[in-house]
């Protein structure tokens, strides 16, 4: 056997042939911020067209073009990947493994992401335009009335699904058998821990989705009728196929969010975490309650009373697990050395935000008055506080807390919290009003409104403008540090911070734990 | 647990490929099936039987009149005319009870359709019989040419007391290209 200790090839082969684990969180880390503003784009020109009532840029059809593809681009292109890049970065070195399990499957889930969201852009381009049936994709919309570039679609959705399966399989081979000797799993950290569920639930329900594509692939092309009433199939069919994995969907984007903030709140508040083992009963909880409520999402379908009331107080049940974690956050920051550099800024941001978004959820839960709510802007603003504020934030949080160690230099702490403010101040402008003309009676998806919510409107407009801006100031952030940051060499960047990826020297070097580390025995979880 | 390989990586690997081979079969296999038989046996989605009713014999109950109302519909794109003969009817519940439904093929080609019934309220979809009706089957008919299409239903005697009015909607559909690709259950 040859030399093992080599460093990365050089040139473009270095990135198209990698194994390692830190070259392909990179990749899905940078990719996913190209999708994040691809996204913000497509959001941008929703919020521009939104200024003002009546038509002024576009026309609706494209309008609809643009809040289908901003959904599907953030949920699949930019939060999915910017998670499952830092799993990449972090699991091994967290968990004192050398790589993933499967670093040519791993090459592979990452590389098959980008061509894939090429085609689903390049459909704008297309006769009849992109996908304009909304990110959930309601048959007889995404079928029946569906523009040709569907068929894109479809097989854009399978390949990402594939992508999502494959690295999920290999996180969960990697957790299960590559720890560190002494490595138990009550040891592990808390973002080994969710990112663990999370890929269960991947597993479980991205083929439910695969299977919901290939219906609608088979009823457009072979003359099935799953979700014809024609043939003899149901269009709410697909509503609860889709919602089967949807709900769970919800949890795959969020649960690792909750590990990164159960990383970084003790870190900053230089305390233990607050109930570790509840928080790992949480998160499961959390996942299991996901597979039993996705009914949720549709009360308004005419589902029998029983059924209305099983899904209330199923969904209401969640509550109890998510402040089970709300109250450990905060009973780690409790009599804690806090300080407050930029990580923990959005995660206390995030605590907050989330918050609020997981108390109009709650309101939402609630079927009777969900039959208010349902499709209009209060759901857009509930699910952008726990999008956004929730795995955005948080996701965000992770870059600053873990940059300096990835390239060993330290990034502009004041550029940092100017970051954080514009981006807390621009989201609550942006999406805060849509809370009350949702509850005044404006649907989402529409390009035009009736002139009572043109204020509220012009805020959130000029909201997800700073929103938008901010995130220019975070991309230069990053491109500074890389470039001519401050350099740093202390292993432990952070002196609250636990866990071994402290432990190896910074930049974190591109093979770390080739020879197990030890783990005192005594020593509780990081 | 059972260990499939000797290598803990490959063991996990094949479980978890099964798993998500597993769930995309599930969707097929399960769910859909699954939920035509509980909207079948539960009455969701005004959804009532595609099968003929057989009477079981039992008093009609002079007690009390239940109004029907019969709405038509046509997809989009169907170009026939199609309409109930009377659009409300006050009957007992118990009593069999005959109405025809006209339907009008305005265009020269021959053409097959498919009538899909709706009951509302949901609740009432498992008290509505059909002992006879033209949605069991489809229907053709030659170009520029029109027929009745017959219905038979009982209300049962065990219909909720608090349901007076049931509301049977009918959605004729096009099914000319689909007829002879899968057939329509």
């Amino acid at each position: 056997m040859g030399d093992h200790h080599h460093g990365p090839a050089k040139g473009i082969s270095r990135w198209l042939f990698t194994t390692n684990h830190k070259d392909i969180g990179t990749m899905y880390l940078w990719f996913s911020f190209a999708m994040f503003i691809l996204g913000g784009a497509f959001a941008m020109i929703i919020r521009a067209e939104l200024f003002q009532p009546g038509m002024q840029l576009v026309d609706p059809a494209f309008f609809n073009q643009m809040t289908t593809l901003h959904g599907l681009v953030m949920v699949f292109g930019a939060i999915m990947p910017s998670f499952v890049g830092l799993a990449n970065w972090m699991i091994p070195m967290m968990i004192g493994a050398p790589d993933m399990a499967l670093p040519r499957m791993n090459n592979w889930s990452f590389w098959i992401l980008p061509p894939a969201f090429l085609l689903l852009a390049s459909t704008l381009f297309m006769e009849g335009g992109a996908p304009a049936f909304g990110w959930t994709f309601y048959a007889p919309l995404s079928t029946t009335y569906a523009p040709p570039s569907v068929t894109i679609f479809i097989f854009c959705i399978h390949v990402l699904g594939l992508s999502s399966i494959m690295g999920s399989i290999n996180i969960i081979a990697t957790v299960m058998n590559m720890r560190a000797p002494g490595m138990t799993y009550m040891k592990m950290p808390l973002f080994v821990w969710t990112w663990l569920i999370t890929a269960f639930l991947l597993v479980a329900v991205m083929p439910v989705l695969a299977g919901a594509v290939t219906m609608m692939l088979m009823d457009i092309h072979f003359g099935t009728s799953f979700f014809s009433a024609a043939g003899g199939g149901d269009p709410v069919l697909f509503q609860h196929i889709f919602w089967f994995f949807g709900h769970p969907e919800v949890y795959i984007i969020i649960l690792p969010a909750f590990g990164v903030v159960s990383q970084i709140i003790p870190a900053f508040s230089r305390k233990p975490l607050f109930g570790y083992d509840s928080m790992v009963y949480a998160t499961a909880s959390i996942a299991f309650l996901s597979f039993i409520v996705w009914a949720h999402h549709m009360y308004t379908v005419g589902m029998p009373i029983a059924g209305e009331l099983f899904f209330m107080y199923a969904t209401m049940l969640i509550a109890v697990p998510t402040g089970v974690k709300v109250f450990n956050w905060i009973s780690t920051m409790w009599r804690g050395a806090l300080t407050f550099e930029t990580p923990m800024l959005f995660c206390m941001g995030f605590l907050v935000l989330f918050t609020i978004g997981g108390f109009t959820g709650l309101m939402l839960s609630i079927a009777p008055s969900d039959f208010q709510y349902h499709d209009s802007y209060f759901v857009v603003a509930h699910f952008h506080y726990v999008m956004v504020a929730g795995a955005v934030f948080s996701m965000t949080a992770a870059v600053y807390y873990w940059l300096p160690k990835w390239c060993g230099r330290m990034y502009n702490e004041t550029m940092g919290k100017t970051h954080f403010w514009i981006s807390f101040i621009g989201f609550n402008l942006t999406f805060f009003p849509q809370h009350f003309v949702g509850l005044a009676g404006m649907p989402r998806r529409i390009p035009d409104y009736a002139l009572q919510f043109a204020d509220f409107n012009m805020m959130s407009s000029i909201g997800a403008f700073i929103y938008g801006a901010s995130q220019i100031l975070f991309l230069y952030n990053v491109i500074a540090t890389i470039v001519s940051g401050k350099p740093t060499s202390e292993e432990k960047v952070w002196d609250g911070a636990e866990g071994l990826e402290w432990t190896v020297p910074t930049p974190a070097p591109y093979h770390t734990f080739e020879t197990p580390p030890k783990i005192d025995p005594a020593h509780a979880h990081s | 647990m059972i260990r499939l390989s000797a290598n803990p990586t490959i063991d996990t690997v094949v479980k978890l490929a099964t798993v998500a081979v597993g769930m995309f079969a599930f969707v097929f296999v399960v769910m859909v099936p699954l939920y035509d038989v509980l909207c079948d046996a539960l009455g969701i989605n005004g959804k009532t039987s595609g099968e003929a009713y057989t009477s079981v014999q039992a008093g009609v109950d002079e007690s009390r009149e239940i109004t029907i109302q019969f709405v038509a519909t046509n997809n989009e794109g169907m170009p026939w005319e199609f309409g109930p003969s009377v659009t409300m009817m006050k009957v007992h519940p118990g009593a069999v009870n005959d109405t025809v439904f006209h339907a009008r093929n305005p265009l020269p080609d021959a053409m097959i359709a498919q009538a899909i019934p709706s009951v509302s309220p949901a609740r009432a979809a498992e008290y509505f019989h059909k002992t006879e009706c033209f949605c069991f089957n489809h229907q053709p008919l030659q170009g520029d040419s029109a027929a009745e299409m017959p219905l038979q239903f009982i209300v049962d005697q065990d219909l909720p007391r608090d349901i007076r009015t049931i509301t049977l909607s009918y959605t004729i559909f096009d099914v000319t290209d689909m007829v002879g690709g899968v057939a329509a259950r």
